[in-house]
C-alpha cells in the first residue's frame, strides 16, 4: 500500500511540469487561436538552456538562477517568434498557422542539435534538495516534493494575474474579440506578444524544472507536445484550471499504470506499464466522447478568420484534362529513361503513393472540413494489413492489395464513428489520439506486428517484382484512385459533404444527416489511404511502426496544406513537392529538418493559399486582363 | 450648448475610398461633424455605412483619403491609435465580451480623461455616471456576465464601454437595427441624453423616423457615394432622396 | 383542425424558463407573426418547432403528428421548411446547386457516389429560383450574392421539399425597404397559391402590420396577446412591453394605411 501512495506522489511531481507546459499552450491558444506545435520545442529549449547555464554557474544560487534565467530566455524567444512569424499569419486559415508552428519544430530541433549535439545531457541535481525524505517508510526525493508544490503555486499566480489585474482582463477580452479590443484603444499586438511570451516562459520553466529529473535529449519536443496537447484537450482548450486538473489526472493514471505493472486476469496477462505510452490518449478519447469540449472547456464558436469562401466546383476544363492526360502519359514513358535516371522510378513510386495518401486526406479535410491529425493510422492499417495478410494469412499480393484497403476502411468505421461527433481542434486531437493508439499497438505487439522492428520480406508477386512492373502497377492504381476520389467529389455525396461543411444548420434543415455523411467520408478516405499504405509496403518490402507515427500524419497535413486545401489538384501538387523536397534535402545536408522547416515557413508566408491555390489565383487574375485586352 | 462662434469641426473626411479585398466599396466619401452635433449617416443596407465606420476606425486594411480628428490626420493609423486619439466606436453587432462582467467590460474601455484644445475638460465618464445614465445596468450589478444580458441591455453596455474611453466623438453603428421598438425608443432617449452632456455622435441609420428624432444633420450614402447632405428638415422636405435611398 | 397545434410548450435553460407554456395554432393558408421584445423566447419557440431545440414540455403537432423529440431533418421530411435569421446557405455551392442540394436530399439521393450532381434536378431547381426571382443568378457562387438575394435563395431552398409549413426567423432583417416588401409579397403569394402556412418572427413593424394575417405577442416566455393587427396595436400590455410610444415606427404605418 505504501508503495502505491508513494507512486501517487510521484505522479503529482510529474503533473507539475506537465501542467506548466500545458498551461502555456492553453493560454496561447486561448488568445491567438493558434495551436502552437512548437510549444514542446520551447519546453526542450528550457531544459537545454538551464543545462548550459547551470554548468557554467557554480553553487546553489547559480543553479536556481539558471532555472529562472532559462524560463525568461525561452519567454524572450517566444516573444521573438510571435513578432517575427506569427504576427504575419494571424489572418491565415487555422491550418496554415499550424503548419508554420510545425515548421518551427523542425527548425528548433536542428538548432538544438547544432548547438548542443545529439548526446543526452545529464543535468546537476538541485542544490539543497539533493536528498530524500522518508515517507511511509520509503525514500522520496526532496526535489520531487518541491515540484509538487510548484504546480499549485504557478496555477494560483496565473489565476491572480488573469482575474485580478487590468492586463488579465484585457487578455481575457482578447480571447474573445481582438479587433474590438483594438477599436477600444488597446494596443493588442503587444498584448498578444506578452501572452505568447508568458506561455513560452511557462514552457521554459516546465523544462528547466525537469533538468534534475531527466537528461536533456532531442526527443523531448515531440513527447512533451503530445502530452501537453492531451492535457489541454482533456482540460478544455483555453482553461488554465482545466489544464491543472487534467495534468493531475493523466500523471496519476500513468503512475498507477506503472505501479500495476503486469497483472494476470485468469489466463490473460495485461502489461499496464506498457500501457503508459497510450493510456493518456485513451483518457483523451474517452473524455472527448463523453464531454466533447473537455472537462472545463466550452463549445468553440466558429473562428473569425476562416479564410475566403471556397469557389464552387467546376468540372475540369479542356486544358486541365489534356494536362492530366499528358502528365500520365509522360509518367508512363519514364521506365524508358531508366538508363539516364536510375533513381527516377523509385522516387516516382514514392511520389505516386504520397499523392494518393494526400488526396485521401484532402478528401475529408478540404471538402469534408474535418482536419484529421491521425491520417497515418489508415495508411498504416493498410500497410500492416497487407503485410499481415501475406505473412500470417498467406495470401498473395493481389488479394492483399484488395483486402488491405478494406482493413483500413474497417478501422475508419470505428475511429470515424467517434471522430465525427466532434469538430475543429477537438476532432483533430481525437484523430491524433486514434493515430497514436494504432501506433502503440503496432509498436508493442511484438508477436503479431513485429513490434518496433516491424515486418520484413513483403515482396510483390513474381510478375510485379521488378522496378518497371511495380511502377506501372502503382501508376495504374494511383491514377484510378485519384480519379475515383475526384469523381466522388462531383457526385451528390460529394456535394452533400461540402454542404455539411458550409452550414450544418442549413444541411440539417434540408434533411442531410451530416454526421452520417461525414462518417462515410471518413471511411472512404480510410480505404484510399489504406490502398496507398498497401502499395507502399510492397514497394519497400518491409514495414515498421514509423508508417503509423504522428510524423507521417503531419507529413500528410503538410502535403495537403502546401498544395492548398481549396483546390482539388492541391494535394497532388503538395505531395509531389513535399516528397521531392524531403528526398532532395535529406540527401544534401545533415540539417535537413531545419532546411525543410525553413522552406515550409517561406512557402506559408509567401503562398498562404497553398501552391495550387496560388497558381489558380494567378490564372484567375490573368484571365480578366486578357478579356479586357480584347 | 451655446457657442458664440460657430462650433469647431471635430471630424473632417475627404476623398475616402475603401476596399473589402478586391471589392471597391467607398468612393470619395466626404463629410464633417462639428462639436456638439449628432449627425446621421443614412442609407440602405449595403450602401457603405458600416464600411465607412470601419474605415474611419482603421479596421479596413485597404483605404485611401484624409480623415482628420480635431485637425490631426488619423487616416494611416492603427485602430488602437485612433481610439486613443479620441474616436469611440460602437459596432453594429455590439461585440460585448460575454465572458467578462459588466464592470470588466467597462474596464476594458477605460482611457484617461481628455481636454478640448481650449483646455476645457471634455466629457468624462466613470462607471458610476454610466450606471446613472443606464439604470438597467446598475440594477444587474457590476458582476453580471456580459453573456447573461438581453440584446437591449447589451446595447447599453456596448455604448457605455465606448464612453469609458472618454471619446470626443462616438461612432454609433445602426443603434436601432434588430431590436424591439421599445428598445429603439430607449436608444433615442439615450442619444439625446448624451448630446445634452456634450457628447458628439455620428450614427449610421436606415430608419428615417429614428434619425429625425435624434439628429441635427444627415448625409445620405448610396453605393458608396454621398448623395445628399443637409439638415433633417431639408431631408424631410426632399421627397426624391427619401424615396430613392431611404426606408420610407 | 389547424395545421400546426402548439400546446403547453415550454423550455428551460438551467432552471430559467425561456418559454413558459404557450399555446397557439397556425392554419393552412395563414401568415402568423410571432413578435415580442428581444429575449422574449421567440427564437427558442422557433427552434423547438423546427427540432433544433428539444422542448422541456408540451407538444407541437403537425397535422396531428407529434414533432417534439424529432430531429430537424425528420421534421423537414414531414413538410416543414425554414429560413434562418442570419441566412444559412452553402457558400461554396452555386445558387442553383444550393437548391439542387435540397432536391437531391428530398429524392433520397444523398448517398449516390458516382453520378454527377451538377445535372441532378437542375430544371426543377431553376423553376424554384424563377419563382423567387433568382433564376438569372443561378450559376453564380452563393457567397457572391447580396444579402437580400441570399435570403431569397434560402426561401427557394426551403420550398424545395414542397412544405406545408414554412418557418421564417426574421425574414427581412438586414434588407432594404423595397427588398422587404418584395420578399414578403412573394411569401404572401406562396401562402395563397400553395395553401402554405407561415410562422414568422419580425421586428420590422411595417412588415408585420402589412402582411401578417394574425399575430401573437410573446414576452418573458409567455403569450400576452393574440389577434389582428388592430387588436394588437391597441393592446395596452403590448404597448408597454414592446411598442413603447410608437414614435419610431408610427409614421410609416400611418402612411401605408393612407396608401392602402
Amino acid at each position: 500500500m505504501s508503495s502505491f501512495l508513494v507512486q501517487l506522489l510521484n505522479g503529482l511531481a510529474g503533473a507539475s511540469s506537465l501542467f506548466l507546459v500545458a498551461a502555456g499552450l492553453s493560454l496561447i491558444f486561448g488568445v491567438t487561436r493558434i495551436v502552437n506545435f512548437a510549444h514542446g520545442s520551447l519546453y526542450m529549449l528550457g531544459v537545454y538552456i538551464a543545462y548550459s547555464m547551470s554548468e557554467r554557474l557554480a553553487g546553489g544560487v547559480g543553479f536556481w538562477f539558471s532555472l529562472v534565467f532559462s524560463a525568461l530566455a525561452v519567454g524572450f524567444i517566444g516573444a521573438l517568434i510571435e513578432m517575427v512569424l506569427l504576427r504575419r499569419i494571424y489572418k491565415a486559415p487555422e491550418l496554415f498557422q499550424l503548419l508554420a508552428t510545425f515548421a518551427l519544430v523542425l527548425v528548433i530541433k536542428d538548432g538544438v542539435l547544432w548547438i548542443w549535439g545529439a548526446e543526452d545531457l545529464l543535468g546537476r541535481r538541485a542544490p539543497g534538495l539533493e536528498g530524500s525524505v522518508e515517507i511511509l517508510g520509503r525514500n522520496f526525493p526532496t526535489y520531487d516534493l518541491f515540484l509538487i508544490v510548484i504546480g499549485p503555486v504557478v496555477l494560483a499566480l496565473v489565476w491572480l494575474l488573469l482575474t485580478r489585474t487590468r492586463w488579465g482582463t484585457l487578455v481575457r477580452a482578447a480571447t474573445q474579440d481582438r479587433e474590438m479590443l483594438s477599436a477600444l484603444g488597446v494596443h493588442q499586438s503587444w498584448l498578444i506578444t506578452g501572452v505568447f511570451a508568458l506561455g513560452a516562459m511557462l514552457a521554459g520553466l516546465g523544462g528547466a524544472l525537469q533538468l534534475p529529473r531527466e537528461p536533456a535529449n532531442l526527443g523531448m519536443d515531440m513527447l512533451s507536445i503530445g502530452d501537453a496537447f492531451v492535457v489541454v484537450v482533456v482540460g478544455g482548450m483555453g482553461s488554465i484550471p482545466g489544464a491543472f486538473v487534467a495534468a493531475l489526472i493523466i500523471a496519476e493514471i500513468k503512475a498507477i499504470c506503472i505501479w500495476l505493472g503486469d497483472v494476470n486476469f485468469g489466463p490473460f496477462s495485461i502489461s499496464f506499464s506498457k500501457l503508459t505510452l497510450v493510456v493518456e490518449f485513451l483518457v483523451m478519447a474517452v473524455v472527448l466522447v463523453v464531454r466533447p469540449w473537455g472537462l472545463f472547456g466550452r463549445p468553440q464558436g466558429t473562428p473569425r478568420h476562416s479564410g475566403a469562401p471556397e469557389a464552387p466546383l467546376r468540372p475540369a476544363g479542356k486544358s486541365l484534362r489534356w494536362f492530366a492526360v499528358a502528365l500520365v502519359a509522360g509518367m508512363a514513358v519514364l521506365p524508358l529513361l531508366q538508363g539516364q535516371f536510375p533513381y527516377a522510378l523509385v522516387l516516382s513510386v514514392d511520389l505516386l503513393i504520397a499523392a494518393l495518401f494526400a488526396a485521401s486526406l484532402h478528401f475529408i479535410m478540404g471538402p469534408g472540413g474535418m482536419h484529421s491529425f491521425g491520417h497515418a493510422a489508415y495508411f498504416g492499417l493498410g500497410a500492416y494489413g497487407a503485410a499481415l495478410l501475406m505473412k500470417a494469412a498467406g495470401l498473395p499480393m493481389e488479394a492483399a492489395l484488395i483486402l488491405a484497403p478494406v482493413v483500413a476502411g474497417l478501422g475508419a468505421v470505428v475511429f470515424g464513428w467517434f471522430s465525427v461527433r466532434l469538430s475543429g481542434v477537438y476532432l483533430a486531437m481525437l484523430t491524433l489520439a486514434f493515430g497514436q493508439i494504432a501506433w502503440s499497438i503496432a509498436f508493442q505487439w511484438d508477436d503479431f506486428t513485429g513490434g518496433s522492428n516491424g515486418l520484413i520480406g513483403i515482396w510483390p508477386s513474381g510478375w510485379a517484382n521488378n522496378r518497371t512492373a511495380y511502377f506501372y502497377l502503382t501508376l495504374v492504381l494511383v491514377v484510378v484512385g485519384l480519379f475515383a476520389l475526384r469523381r466522388m467529389l462531383f457526385s451528390p455525396f460529394g456535394y452533400a459533404m461540402r454542404a455539411g461543411r458550409d452550414s450544418v444548420l442549413r444541411a440539417d434543415a434540408i434533411g442531410i444527416d451530416v454526421k452520417r455523411i461525414q462518417w462515410l467520408a471518413f471511411v472512404i478516405a480510410g480505404v484510399f489511404a489504406g490502398a496507398a499504405g498497401a502499395l507502399f509496403v510492397y514497394s519497400k518490402g518491409s514495414i515498421s511502426p514509423e508508417v503509423l507515427s504522428v510524423t507521417k500524419s503531419v507529413d500528410g497535413l503538410v502535403m495537403v496544406l502546401l498544395g492548398g486545401v481549396q483546390t482539388l489538384a492541391g494535394p497532388i501538387v503538395g505531395a509531389v513537392t513535399f516528397t521531392w523536397l524531403q528526398d532532395t534535402v535529406a540527401r544534401s545536408t545533415d540539417y535537413w529538418r531545419a532546411l525543410l522547416g525553413g522552406i515550409i515557413l517561406f512557402l506559408v508566408l509567401v503562398f498562404p493559399q497553398g501552391l495550387a491555390g496560388f497558381i489558380h489565383d494567378l490564372v484567375v487574375k490573368l484571365k480578366p486582363n486578357r478579356e479586357a485586352a480584347r | 450648448m451655446i457657442h458664440r462662434e460657430p462650433p469647431p469641426t471635430l471630424l473632417t473626411v475627404e476623398g475616402l475610398n475603401a476596399w473589402y479585398g478586391a471589392a471597391h466599396i467607398l468612393f470619395d466619401v466626404g463629410f464633417e461633424v462639428k462639436r456638439g452635433e449628432v449627425v446621421a449617416l443614412m442609407g440602405r443596407n449595403g450602401a457603405g455605412k458600416s464600411t465607412t465606420f470601419k474605415t474611419l476606425m482603421g479596421l479596413l486594411e485597404r483605404r485611401k483619403g484624409t480623415v482628420k480628428l480635431m485637425g490631426q490626420d488619423i487616416s494611416g493609423r492603427s485602430p488602437s491609435q485612433i481610439a486613443r486619439m479620441g474616436l469611440g466606436f460602437v459596432p453594429e453587432d455590439r461585440r460585448i465580451f460575454t465572458d467578462l462582467t459588466i464592470a470588466e467590460n467597462l474596464e476594458v474601455g477605460r482611457q484617461a480623461a481628455r481636454r478640448w484644445p481650449d483646455d476645457s475638460p471634455a466629457p468624462e465618464w466613470t462607471p458610476q455616471k454610466l450606471y446613472d445614465l443606464f439604470p438597467n445596468l446598475k440594477e444587474m450589478g457590476p458582476d453580471r456576465l456580459g453573456g447573461r444580458m438581453s440584446g437591449g441591455e447589451q446595447q447599453m453596455l456596448t455604448v457605455s464601454r465606448t464612453l469609458m474611453g472618454n471619446p470626443y466623438l462616438v461612432l454609433l453603428d445602426e443603434p436601432s437595427e434588430g431590436v424591439a421598438p421599445v428598445i429603439v425608443e430607449q436608444m433615442a432617449h439615450m442619444i439625446l441624453a448624451l448630446k445634452s452632456q456634450g457628447v458628439s455622435i455620428l450614427l449610421s441609420e436606415q430608419n428615417v423616423h429614428f434619425a429625425e428624432l435624434v439628429s441635427d444633420r444627415a448625409y445620405v450614402l448610396e453605393k458608396g457615394q454621398i448623395r445628399f447632405s443637409g439638415t433633417m428638415a431639408e431631408l424631410a422636405a426632399n421627397e426624391e432622396v427619401r424615396r430613392s435611398y431611404l426606408t420610407v | 383542425m389547424s395545421l400546426l397545434q402548439i400546446r403547453g410548450l415550454q423550455k428551460s435553460f438551467g432552471g430559467v424558463k425561456a418559454v413558459d407554456g404557450i399555446d397557439f395554432d397556425v392554419a393552412a393558408g395563414e401568415l402568423l407573426a410571432l413578435i415580442g421584445p428581444n429575449g422574449a423566447g421567440k427564437s427558442t419557440t422557433f427552434n423547438m418547432v423546427n427540432g433544433q431545440l428539444r422542448a422541456s414540455g408540451g407538444s407541437v403537432k403537425l397535422d396531428g403528428r407529434e414533432l417534439v423529440g424529432l430531429k430537424p431533418r425528420e421534421i423537414w421530411k414531414m413538410g416543414v421548411g425554414r429560413t434562418f435569421q442570419i441566412a444559412e446557405t452553402f457558400a461554396s455551392l452555386t445558387v442553383v446547386e444550393n437548391v439542387q442540394m435540397a432536391l437531391i436530399s428530398s429524392h433520397g439521393k444523398l448517398y449516390s457516389l458516382w453520378s454527377r450532381a451538377a445535372g441532378a434536378y437542375r430544371n426543377e431547381a431553376l423553376e424554384l429560383l424563377d419563382q423567387v426571382g433568382m433564376k438569372a443568378d443561378a450559376d453564380r457562387p452563393c457567397s457572391a450574392l447580396a444579402y437580400g438575394d441570399v435570403k431569397r435563395v434560402e426561401l427557394a431552398i426551403a420550398l424545395a421539399n414542397d412544405p406545408k409549413l414554412l418557418l421564417m426567423d426574421e425574414p427581412t432583417a438586414g434588407m432594404a425597404p423595397k427588398e422587404r416588401n418584395d420578399l414578403m409579397a412573394l411569401t404572401k403569394r406562396l401562402v395563397v397559391e400553395r395553401k402554405l402556412a407561415v410562422l414568422f418572427t419580425e421586428h420590422s413593424m411595417d412588415v408585420v402590420f402589412a402582411y401578417a394575417d394574425r399575430m401573437i405577442v410573446l414576452a418573458r416566455g409567455r403569450l400576452i396577446a393574440a389577434g389582428s393587427g388592430e387588436e394588437i396595436r391597441n393592446h395596452p400590455k403590448v404597448q408597454e412591453v414592446y411598442f413603447g410610444t410608437g414614435k419610431t415606427f408610427e409614421k410609416p404605418v400611418a402612411q401605408e394605411e393612407v396608401a392602402a
